[in-house]
Order: C-alpha cells, then structure tokens, then sequence
C-alpha cells in the first residue's frame, strides 16, 4: 500500500494497532487490557526473575525436544510412505486424521499415561507436528521428477550418491517447508501441553498470573511468545526461501 | 465521417498510443479493418501487437487516440467484440457447455435459451458429446474450441483473437488454421487475428498488417489474394503464398534479436 | 481391482485397533483399557443419553462458532484479497494470529467473559478465523489474471466476476482453509472444555480421568476424534459437490 507515494511496509499496521492498544489501555476501559507500555515494563521486570527464565528454558527444552523426535522420526517416515505403495495404503488414512483431528483431546491420556510432567508436554509437542511434517516429506518425494531419477542411473550412480546428492536435495524444500508448519504446531503444541498440564513452564506462570489477576504479567508473557514464535517461523520460512529458488523450476 | 467508409470498415483505430510509464507501447497507430474479413496483427515480439487487440477489445484503455467499432466509439468491452484468449482464460470448475454458455450467463440470457445456443456452438467446433466434461479432461486443442465456441455463441460482430493456437501442438495448429478459413465463410463476422507465425498469417487473412517495434507502427499491408479460391491443402504449395511468405520474412528478419 | 482400497483400510483400521487392544492387555499401566473395554464404555454412556447432554453443550457453541467463522472469515478474506488498503490495515494481525499459540489467550478470554455460550463460541471464532482469512485473501488476490479478465471480456459486473469467477476459482483453497479451520476450532471448544467449565464432553473427559474410570475416558475421546474426521469429511464431500471440476484427483491440505 502506498502512503504520498511511498510503499508503506508489510506488517507496519501493526503500529496503528499498537496505539489503539496504548490509548484504549490508557483509559482503563477494561481491567484486562492493560496499555502497551505498561506490559512493557511489566515485561522488562520479570524478564531476569528466575521464574521466567526457568519457564522459558522450560518451554524450550520441550519445544526442541519435541520437534526433534518429529522430524527424526516424521521425515524418514514420510520418505518411506512416498516410496513404497503399501506402507502409504497403510498409514495415510491415519496420518490425515490425525493431522486435522484435535489432538488435544489426547492429551488426558497422555497425562494419565506419562504423567504430569515433561514427559508429557515434549510428547504432545511431538504429536502436533510429526503428521505435517510425514505429509510434507511423502510429497517431496512423490513429486520428484521422473527425469531425475533416470539421469541417476544412467549416469550409474549407486544408491547412497543418488540419495545424498539427488532425491534429498529434490524433495529438500518440500521437506522444509513441512518443518515450518510442523515447527508452528508444537508452538501450539507446547503450550496447549503446558496449559492442561500446567505445572511446567508457561503453563504454570500463566495459573499463577491468571489466579490472582497481575494482567500486565500475564500480557507480558503473551506478548514474550507470541514474538519468539513468530520471529522463529519467520527464520524457518527465510531457510526455506533459501532453498526454494529451484523449488518452482523442478 | 464518410458514410461509404462506414459501410466497409468494421474497426478503425485512429492515431492511438498507449504508454507504460515512460515506455511508448504504440505510437500514434492508424489501421482500418475492413468488414466480413479476417485482418492479421503480425510482428515480432514487442511490437505491441496484443496491446493494440486489448485496446480494440477495451481491455485496456488507450492513451490517446481513439478505436471506432461500427460507427461507434469504443473504451470499454460491448456486446459487438468478443475475445478469443491465447491461453483459453476457461474456468477449471466448469463443463464445458457452462463454459461456452458464459458469455451469454453474463448478459442474463436464461438457461434454457443459452444451454441451447451453446449446445449449436459446441457441435460446431466439433465438440459434440463433450457438453459435460472438464477443462482438465480436454486436451490443449479441444480447450481452445471451447474458447472459440464461447466467443461465437455471443454472436457478436467482431471477432478478437490473441494467438489463439500458439498453445497447441503443429498438428492440431495447422487443422485450426484450416478450420479458420471455412469459418470465416460461414460467419461473416469480422476477424481480428494476432500472429507471430508468418505462414500462419499469410494462410487464413485476408489481409495483414505488419507491424515492427520500436516504435510500434504498421510498416505496410500486404493482401494476399491469388489463392484464396484453392482448396485447404494446396494453398500451402501455391507460389504466391510461397513468395509472400519469403518477403516478410526477410522484411522481418532484421527484428529478430 | 476396486475393492483393494477398501481392504486397505479395513486392514490398517483393524490393525490399530487390534494394537491398541494387545497393548491394553499387556500390564503397562492399569490406565491404559483395550479397545472392547473403552467400546463397551462408548456403549454404555451412549445407551444412558449422557454422551448427547454432554454433545448439546459443547457441539452448540462449537458449531454455531464454526459457522460465524465461516462466513466472517470468507468475508474479510474476500475483502482482504480484494482491496490493498484492506489488506495491509488488517491482515499483519491475522498474520500473528496464525502464527502464534492462540491457546494461551483462552485461560484469559474464560477469565473476561466467563464459561457460557458466548465465550465458547469466542474461543472457537479466535481459532479458526485467522487461517479462514489469511487462505481466502491469498486465494482471491492470486486469482489468475487471464479469468478475470475474460470474466471483463465478457461483460461481466463487478458483482458477477466476484462471484462467479473469483471465489470459484478460490475455491480450493478457501475450503483448505475451512478445514484447517474447523481443526482448530474443535481443538479450541475443547481446550476449553478441559481446562476450566465443568461441561460438554470435556466434563466427561476430566470427570471420567479424575475418578480413574479410564475407559470412559477413552471412549469420551475417541468420541469426538471420530466427531471430528466425520464432520472434515463431510466439509469435502461438500466441496466436491459444489465444484466438480476441482477434484482433479489427489490433494492434501
């Protein structure tokens, strides 16, 4: 959009809805919406206090734990599924209901199972993302190019090399891109993990901040992931445009 | 305005120029159609041969200068042009007879009466039995008969096409050209018809217009007319053909980068 | 040669199932019924009415959220996609929406308005229209500009080329989007459900965990698991309804 003639940048409207923000929690309009500047500060309190940090290393540890599993586990999966005809016949109804089913849902029997611990959260994190990224991955397979894969062996290469040095990179941003959407679902999935078990993490400042009403930390902490997640799928998606250049020419 | 000229000419551009920005597209362009024959925009790329078709389709609009269809003036699309589109512009979600229909959906004809035009239009191109198939099902040829039926079932005078078989294969092209020939007997409409393909040009028109880029004029009109009489087949090896074929291109060649 | 998708997935259906019932019996935890004892408690809550009291309070804010998503969704994905104004005011925020845990707000929007309907229906509007929008304007704007042009070629309105052209051609992917968007939307009514009110099938879910019933538990869940698929696969068979021509054979998502 352009303003006297200048492009104004992409997310830039977010500043106009900043100071509606700033001015509607300026006038005290509602006891839950605090101004802007005020969970700033309220943000730069807490930021070096121990239970903050403890929640984020918390949350972290679980977060990366959890996509760690999906993809080692997701991506060879997906792999095997776009190759072989009947382990897809197999797996794919699944994978598909449980890629828009409500996982949530699960996560009381993960809690009666594992317990009420970390366990649990890094779990459910990896359920939230491993079927997105085992779609992605049979995708980037399945559309290889013919082509390809007979320039490979007519140039005799064995199937380590072809592996390694063809389909990988082939599939590669397919692939990649499913890992930013899967890394998006265990955002979601930690937290949701942290809410019903919440005694880990953000899940327990969120019941302490929530329980007695400090609004402006319980914004603050919002705001906190609301950004991290978004600066983070920002950097994935800014890997993935460095391998997408070949991505529409394959 | 001279009433003869009126009765004769279709289209008439007058002196029309079309700027992008700092770039001059076309150049105080001058070129009458005459009606009931099918007139070819041949140039090499860049030559602002598909602008100017726009421009007469009122797709876009000129930036000075002015296009006259039938004694009118004309900005905006009307009911007396219909376009032919280089890439079918066909909707993936609709049968074909929908397809055809569209244009006449469009002016508000009811079903009834435009399912049964279309239906002539669709065994006229040659694709009857197709009525409730898919874009997607029809190969690159029938697709483009789907266009051309939709264009003829709105009836209207002038015919507008944007290398309408550059998108198919030589085979299909070259049955497409034939084609073209006896419809332009048939329909008596006026036909407007954008090219690069030389031998295509001096095949089906009645006249061509080359036009050479930078800037964008109409360099001379060439009208072939010794065999229009033959047969489709010969016509190909007729020596006047041959030797209008020959002539623009070495009048062409030096354009080609 | 077309009965072997069917097979197929009777096979790989029983062969969870019969997973889930062998791992039942082996003593990992009490906690964990095969598949006939969680079946056998399905029957029982079915037979007593319970599962349908607990469905009419949490498929009405549910539904009733869905569908306001639906229809606002599309509508400010129609107007995003259409205008450049709009689209850069209002779509930064779906943006973030869509990006980040939308979940975390739910403790706070149970906090503000309470446990009734309307909450709910909030909740479930929060997590589903932010994909609804964003898929629609991405659609809309990147309707290809030779069909729309036809569409002028043609003489069509402004009104006709919306809807004839624009939004068939966004069809795809605004259904992509419906679908994405009623996952979370189902995941949002239960969230809530679980957290706080004590409702819906969620009360059925935390009740059954907390008294250690747990193949109640397990047949609550797997109740609106199969809720859910049915009702996805539902929203497809719509879609192919409507737009025949788009099923041109295998897409996901």
């Amino acid at each position: 959009m352009k303003l006297f003639g200048y492009k104004l940048p992409g997310m830039s409207s977010l500043l106009i809805w900043g100071a509606l923000w700033e001015i509607v929690g300026r006038s005290k309009i509602t006891y839950f919406l605090p101004s802007v500047t005020e969970i700033f500060n309220t943000f730069l309190e807490i930021l070096p206090t121990e239970a903050f940090i403890q929640a984020v290393s918390e949350t972290g540890y679980a977060l990366m734990s959890g996509l760690f599993f999906a993809t080692f586990i997701g991506i060879p999966l997906g792999i095997l599924m776009g190759k072989n005809r009947i382990v897809d016949e197999i797996l794919l109804p699944w994978v598909n209901i449980f890629l828009s089913a409500p996982l949530t849902a699960l996560v009381p029997v993960l809690m009666v199972l594992f317990g009420f611990g970390m366990k649990s959260i890094i779990i459910t994190t990896t359920l939230f993302a491993i079927w997105i990224i085992m779609l992605n991955a049979r995708a980037g397979v399945l559309q290889i190019n013919r082509s390809l894969v007979d320039m490979a062996s007519s140039f005799g290469a064995k199937p380590w090399d072809a592996f390694f040095k063809i389909y990988f990179w082939a599939a590669l941003p397919e692939i990649l891109g499913g890992v930013r959407i899967g890394f998006i679902r265990a955002v979601k999935g930690v937290i949701i993990g942290q809410l019903l078990i919440s005694v880990v993490g953000f899940g327990a400042l969120f019941e302490i901040y929530s329980s007695n009403f400090l609004m402006s930390h319980f914004w603050a902490v919002i705001f906190v992931l609301f950004t991290l997640a978004f600066i983070l799928s920002e950097f994935l998606a800014f890997l993935e445009r460095k391998v997408s250049y070949y991505a529409s020419n394959r | 305005m001279n009433d003869s000229i009126t009765n004769n000419i279709a289209v008439s551009v007058k002196n029309v120029s079309k700027n992008y920005g700092e770039t001059e597209a076309l150049k105080d362009m001058s070129l009458d159609f005459p009606k009931g024959q099918l007139t070819s925009l041949l140039g090499p790329s860049g030559c602002g041969k598909t602008t100017l078709l726009k421009i007469i389709a009122g797709l876009l609009p000129a930036t000075s200068g002015e296009v006259i269809v039938n004694g009118v003036k004309v900005t905006t699309p009307g009911p007396d042009r219909a376009f032919v589109f280089q890439d079918f512009a066909l909707m993936p979600w609709a049968s074909v007879i929908r397809n055809v229909a569209f244009g006449l959906e469009l002016r508000g004809v009811n079903k009834t009466e435009r399912e049964s035009i279309a239906h002539k239009y669709i065994g006229d191109v040659g694709l009857k039995g197709f009525e409730h198939s898919y874009p997607h099902e029809l190969s690159g040829g029938m697709r483009q008969r789907v266009g051309l039926a939709r264009a003829l079932a709105v009836n209207a005078d002038v015919l507008l096409m944007d290398e309408p078989f550059s998108a198919v294969d030589e085979q299909t092209r070259r049955k497409f050209q034939e084609d073209l020939l006896n419809l332009v007997k048939v329909e008596k409409k006026t036909f407007i018809f954008v090219t690069h393909s030389i031998e295509e040009a001096v095949y089906v028109s009645d006249q061509i217009a080359i036009l050479l880029p930078r800037p964008s004029r109409v360099s001379e009109i060439i009208k072939p007319s010794g065999f229009k009489h033959k047969d489709a087949d010969s016509i190909r090896k007729d020596s006047e053909y041959l030797d209008i074929v020959d002539r623009i291109w070495k009048s062409l060649r030096t354009y080609v980068q | 040669m077309n009965h072997r998708p069917l097979y197929l997935k009777i096979l790989s259906a029983s062969l969870l199932f019969g997973a889930w019932e062998i791992s039942g019996r082996i003593p990992v935890s009490f906690a964990f019924p095969t598949f006939v004892e969680s079946m056998s408690a399905l029957f029982v809550i079915i037979k007593d009415g319970s599962i349908f009291v607990a469905y009419m309070d949490t498929l009405q804010p549910l539904f009733l959220g869905i569908f306001i998503s639906a229809i606002l969704g599309i509508g400010i994905g129609l107007w995003v996609g259409l205008s450049e104004k709009f689209n850069w005011l209002v779509s930064p925020i779906f943006i973030v929406m869509q990006a980040a845990p939308l979940a975390a707000l739910i403790p706070l929007l149970i906090m503000v308005y309470g446990v009734d309907l309307t909450s709910k229906v909030f909740v479930v509007c929060i997590m589903a229209m932010p994909v609804i929008v964003l898929n629609t304007g991405n659609a809309v704007r990147n309707t290809p500009f030779s069909i729309k042009e036809m569409g002028q070629a043609f003489l069509g309105s402004k009104k006709d080329i919306i809807f004839k052209i624009i939004l068939p051609s966004s069809s795809p992917i605004i259904f992509a989007g419906l679908r994405l968007g009623v996952s979370a939307g189902f995941i949002g009514a239960i969230l809530a459900e679980l957290k706080i009110t004590p409702t819906g099938i969620g009360d059925i879910i935390s009740y059954s965990r907390s008294v250690g019933d747990y193949p109640t538990m397990y047949a609550a869940i797997f109740s609106i698991i199969l809720l859910a698929v049915f009702f996805l696969n539902f929203l497809e068979r719509i879609e192919n309804y409507l737009f025949k021509g788009n099923n041109k054979g295998y897409i996901s998502d």
